[in-house]
C-alpha cells in the first residue's frame, strides 16, 4: 500500500493537520506506518490538534482501526488534540470501544530477561522445590503401600483388572516385535566378531546372557515407559484439568490410593511376567540368525543357550523389571498429579513422564549393575 | 450472629474467619470474614477471575489459606487431623463446574462409590439408591451411561446426583449455569431450592449470574478483584435496593447503572 494514495497531510491555518484518509484500506494490503504521522506531528511548527477528512475512503477494516489507535496514542502522549468527528460512526465507536476499559496497571508482563544469577537462583529454588514434592509423593506412596500390605487401602478391584489387561496382555504385540529384533541385532553383532575366531557357537551365550541379564528387563522397561507411563501421565492429567481428581479428594478418597496405587501394583506384577516373555522373543531372535546365518542346528543353538545361562541369571533380570515397572508407573503417576490446568500440561506431563521414567530406568541399571557385581550375581 | 438452637444445634454453619487466599506470594482475596447460616441459599459473587472458585476450593478443604480459619459449627476445618476434616466433609456435597464425572465409571458407579465408602449398604441396595438420586435430577433410566456418552447438561445433574449422594448437609455449586441454556439454568435453579427445602440442607453457590442470584439467594458475599476483599454482604435484594456501593450496583444491575 503506498502511503501517498491512501494517507495525505495538510495543514490548515489554525495550527491543524488534517488528515486524509483515501482509497480502501485492508489488512491485505498491509499496515500503513505512524512513523509519518509521528514525523508531521514533532517537527516544527507542532500541530496543535489532529483532524480527520475521510470522504475519499471507500472501504476499511481493522487495519484503519489500528492505525487510528497509533495515532490516538501518539496524540496522548504529544498532548495534541484529536478531532474524530471526520471518521466514519463506526470507526468512532470501535475506537471508543477500544478506549472503554483502561489498561490495568501492572497487567502487562514483564518482557525483560532476567539475568544470569537471577535465573540460577530460580531454577535451584524450583529444582529444591520438586525435589521435596518428589519427596513427599514417594512418602504418601510408602504410606499408601502400607495401607495396601494391610488391606485397608481403598481402590476399586475392576480398575485393577483393567489396568492388568491394560499395561499386560495388550503390550504383548509392541514387546514380540522389539525383543525379537534385539535378539537379532544382539547376534548379529556377534556373528560378525565371532565368527572371525570360528567362535559362532558362543552367538547363544552372548544373545542368552545379554537378553537374560540385561537387555529383556531393559527394552520392556522402555517400552512400557514410553507406551504406558505416558498413558499414565496423560490419564492423570486429564482428569486434572476436568476436576475427576477433585472430586475424589472433595468426597474424601485419596487420589493416590484410588488411582496410583492400582497403576503401580498392575505395572510392577505385569513388569517381570513381560521381561519373561521378552527373554524367550530375544532368544528366538537369536535362535533365528544362529540357525539361518551361521548354520547351527535349532539343538545345538538351544544346548548352548541352557548351557550359558543360569535361573540366577533370568531371576536378576525379573526382579530389575519389577523395580522398574514401580518406578516407570511412579514417575507416570507423579507426573500425572503434577500437570496443570490445559490441554498442553497434559502434553508436557506425558513428555516429563517417558524422559523421567527412562531416566530412572538407567538409573536404577546402573545400581543394580554395580549392587549385583559386589554381590558375585 | 451465633445463636444456641436448642443447646447443640447453632444457626452458623460455615464461618470464614480473616481468611486470606494465596498461591505463593500471589495474594487471591485478603480478610475475607462471612458466616453463612443453616438453610441459606448462600452467594459467592463478583466478576469473572476474582477468586470466587478459589474460595471455593478454601471452603471446602481442597487448597490451605494462606492465614485465617474456616469452621463447620464449631468444629474447625482448618486446624482438624485427617480423620476429623474427612468426617467433617462426608456431610459435604459439591458439584463442580464441569460436573466432574469419574469418567471411567458409569453414571450409577459414580454415585455407587460414594455409598459402598460411607454405608454399610450391599450392592442391590446401592443401585436402587443411586437410581433414585439420578432420577431426582431428571436422569431416570441413565445408570449405565458414562458421562462420554451423555449431553453437558446432564453430566451437569449427574454431577449433582452424585454431590447429594450421601444427603449431605451443605452443597456447593461451582458455577452451576455455566454452559446451560436459559430454560435449562432456571430449572437447575428450581431444582436447587426444591432440595434446599425437602433436604434441609444449607447451599452456596458460586456463580455471577445476576438472574439466579436475586431469585434464589438469601445471603451473600461480594468480592472485588481490584480491592483483593470482599466489600459487601447480605441479602443480594437488599443489596441491589439499598447498596451504596457502585461495584456492587452495576454488578447487580447487569451494568446498566453507570458508575456513580
Amino acid at each position: 500500500m503506498a502511503s501517498s494514495e491512501v494517507l495525505s497531510f495538510e495543514r490548515t491555518g489554525d495550527a491543524t493537520v488534517v488528515l486524509r484518509l483515501s482509497g480502501s484500506w485492508s489488512l491485505q494490503g498491509g499496515l500503513p506506518s505512524v512513523a509519518e504521522v509521528e514525523g508531521y506531528v514533532v517537527s516544527a511548527p507542532r500541530p496543535m490538534g489532529i483532524s480527520f477528512d475521510t470522504r475519499r475512503l471507500t472501504i476499511w477494516d481493522s487495519s484503519l482501526l489500528t492505525f487510528l489507535s497509533k495515532v490516538a496514542e501518539l496524540c496522548q502522549q504529544q498532548r495534541i488534540t484529536m478531532d474524530r468527528s471526520g471518521l466514519p460512526s463506526g470507526v468512532r465507536r470501535l475506537l471508543d470501544l477500544a478506549e472503554a476499559v483502561p489498561e490495568r496497571k501492572g497487567a502487562r508482563k514483564e518482557t525483560a530477561a532476567p539475568l544470569l544469577l537471577e535465573r540460577v537462583g530460580n531454577t535451584t529454588i524450583a529444582t529444591a522445590g520438586s525435589a521435596v514434592e518428589m519427596l513427599a509423593f514417594l512418602g504418601e506412596m510408602t504410606v499408601a503401600f502400607a495401607r495396601l500390605l494391610r488391606m485397608k487401602a481403598r481402590y476399586r478391584a475392576s480398575d485393577l483388572f483393567l489396568l492388568i489387561q491394560e499395561c499386560g496382555a495388550q503390550a504383548l504385540p509392541i514387546i514380540t516385535l522389539i525383543s525379537f529384533l534385539v535378539g537379532v541385532i544382539l547376534a548379529f553383532v556377534g556373528a560378525v566378531q565371532l565368527k572371525q575366531f570360528g567362535g559362532q557357537i558362543y552367538v547363544a551365550d552372548l544373545v542368552g546372557i545379554a537378553m537374560m541379564r540385561e537387555m529383556g528387563a531393559m527394552m520392556t522397561a522402555i517400552i512400557m515407559a514410553g507406551r504406558t507411563g505416558a498413558a499414565f501421565a496423560a490419564r492423570l492429567g486429564t482428569m486434572k484439568v476436568t476436576q475427576e481428581i477433585d472430586a475424589f479428594t472433595a468426597a474424601g478418597f485419596s487420589a493416590l490410593e484410588f488411582l496410583v496405587l492400582p497403576r503401580v501394583v498392575a505395572l510392577a506384577l505385569m513388569m517381570p511376567l513381560l521381561c519373561l516373555y521378552s527373554d524367550f522373543i530375544g532368544l528366538l531372535g537369536g535362535a533365528a540368525i544362529g540357525v539361518g546365518m551361521l548354520d547351527l542346528s535349532w539343538t545345538t543353538y538351544f544346548q548352548e543357550t541352557t548351557r550359558a545361562i543360569t535361573l540366577t541369571d533370568t531371576f536378576g533380570g525379573v526382579f530389575k523389571s519389577s523395580v522398574y515397572g514401580v518406578l516407570i508407573a511412579l514417575s507416570g503417576c507423579l507426573r500425572g498429579l503434577q500437570c496443570g490446568n490445559s490441554s498442553s500440561a497434559v502434553g508436557d506431563a506425558a513428555t516429563s513422564a517417558v524422559v523421567s521414567g527412562i531416566v530412572a530406568i538407567i538409573v536404577a541399571c546402573g545400581i543394580f549393575s554395580v549392587a549385583f557385581y559386589i554381590l558375585g550375581i | 450472629m451465633e445463636k444456641a438452637d436448642n443447646g447443640n444445634r447453632i444457626a452458623a454453619h460455615i464461618t470464614v474467619r480473616d481468611l486470606t487466599m494465596a498461591y505463593g506470594s500471589f495474594v487471591v482475596m485478603r480478610d475475607l470474614n462471612f458466616t453463612i447460616n443453616r438453610g441459606d441459599v448462600f452467594i459467592v459473587m463478583g466478576g469473572s477471575g476474582c477468586g470466587k472458585s478459589t474460595l471455593l476450593r478454601h471452603v471446602i478443604g481442597l487448597e490451605e489459606p494462606a492465614q485465617g480459619e474456616i469452621f463447620y459449627g464449631e468444629q474447625n476445618l482448618t486446624r482438624a487431623d485427617p480423620a476429623r476434616r474427612h468426617e467433617i466433609l462426608r456431610r459435604v456435597g459439591v458439584l463442580f463446574q464441569s460436573g466432574a464425572l469419574w469418567s471411567s465409571m458409569t453414571l450409577a458407579e459414580n454415585i455407587g462409590l460414594l455409598l459402598e465408602e460411607y454405608t454399610d449398604l450391599g450392592p442391590a441396595e446401592i443401585r436402587e439408591v443411586a437410581s433414585l438420586k439420578l432420577a431426582l435430577v431428571g436422569l431416570k433410566g441413565f445408570e449405565d451411561y458414562y458421562p462420554s456418552e451423555i449431553s453437558g447438561g446432564m453430566q451437569k445433574r449427574a454431577g449433582l446426583a452424585r454431590a447429594m449422594a450421601l444427603d449431605p448437609e451443605v452443597l456447593f455449586f461451582d458455577e452451576p449455569s455455566a454452559g446451560l441454556d436459559p430454560i435449562s439454568s432456571h430449572l437447575l435453579d428450581e431444582l436447587i431450592l426444591e432440595l434446599r427445602d425437602s433436604l434441609g440442607a444449607t447451599v452456596v453457590i458460586v456463580t455471577h449470574e445476576v438472574g439466579s442470584i436475586l431469585t434464589i439467594g438469601n445471603n451473600s458475599v461480594f468480592l472485588d478483584v481490584d480491592s483483593n476483599t470482599m466489600i459487601a454482604g447480605g441479602h443480594p435484594k437488599e443489596l441491589l435496593a439499598h447498596s451504596t456501593n457502585p461495584k456492587v450496583r452495576r454488578f447487580l444491575t447487569r451494568g446498566k447503572e453507570e458508575r456513580r
